[in-house]
């Protein structure tokens, strides 16, 4: 497994005991109603498991199993899917801090900058997305 | 493919027709009316704990880099545990969130953190099996 599938899964299991944790709170809340304003952190619950968790790893697997390309970069362009990972990251916290400092505009900025990730990853491994052994 | 693995898989495709059944009564019952207080969260939930995440959990528990030559899955102990209580955490929730909803005597209420609970605890007993395997080979 490649560093930066290890630093994407990485990531996405720190964001699942994040948001599992949000998660666990606002269920549990929700059955005995023991801080109502917790229901402020049901955007970052939701970031941290859909882009944090499910998005990450999914895009860690993909880096390692994705059919390798001959030459010196057998990953595709390697720089640009460390800049996915960073964007994608950036943009999380952009998103999540939105819900907990209230101040707006922090989670558009996050949004772009997540797309701007997802981007990169999409450049960096399309030549990639091809048959073993065969030409994309 | 372990067994393990083939459980997490056959229930997350169990999970995926139920959360899709559950569609059907939210479609159902937004056309004539019905009061489904609670169902939609729970829609939700199947899908991405049930189908999504409990996939996820089977492969990477087939796929992953080996944790060692003699426990090459880890703890197989941690692993049954995961299933078990993400399966009893989802269900218990999906029971009781819309009784929550409906009725609320506080039995619901407590089932539904204790449905917290159980999910929580599997999420992060998966971290714990897991983390040692995110390696180079």
């Amino acid at each position: 497994m490649p560093a930066l599938s290890r630093w994407f899964i990485r990531a996405s299991l720190v964001y699942l005991v994040l948001g599992l944790t949000l998660g666990g709170l606002l269920l549990a809340n929700k059955g005995l109603g023991f801080y109502p304003a917790l229901w402020r952190s049901l955007p970052a619950h939701i970031e941290f498991l859909f882009l944090g968790w499910m998005v990450q790893v999914v895009l860690g697997v993909a880096y390692w199993i994705l059919p390798r390309l001959g030459g010196k970069a057998p990953r595709g362009i390697e720089w640009l899917a460390f800049l996915a990972f960073g964007l994608l990251n950036l943009g999380i916290w952009l998103s999540v801090a939105q819900a907990i400092f209230l101040v707006d505009g922090l989670a558009l900025a996050g949004q772009i900058i997540e797309s701007l990730g997802a981007v990169a990853f999409l450049v960096a491994v399309w030549q990639r997305v091809k048959p073993f052994g065969g030409s994309a | 493919m372990p067994p393990l693995t083939r459980w997490f898989i056959r229930a997350a495709l169990v999970y995926l027709v139920i959360a899709l059944l559950c569609g059907i009564l939210l479609a159902g019952g937004s056309l004539w009316g019905w009061s489904l207080t609670g169902v939609f969260p729970v829609y939700v939930h199947l899908f991405v704990v049930g189908w999504l995440t409990l996939m996820i959990f089977g492969v990477a528990y087939w796929m992953f880099p080996k944790y060692s030559r003699d426990r090459p899955r880890a703890s197989e102990g941690i692993g049954w545990a995961v299933f078990v209580l993400i399966n009893f955490g989802l269900v218990l929730r999906a029971i009781s969130e819309p009784l929550a909803g409906a009725a609320s005597p506080p039995l619901w209420g407590w089932l539904l953190a204790v449905a917290a609970l159980l999910q929580w605890l599997a999420g992060v007993l998966f971290v714990v099996n897991t983390w040692g395997r995110i390696k180079e080979r």
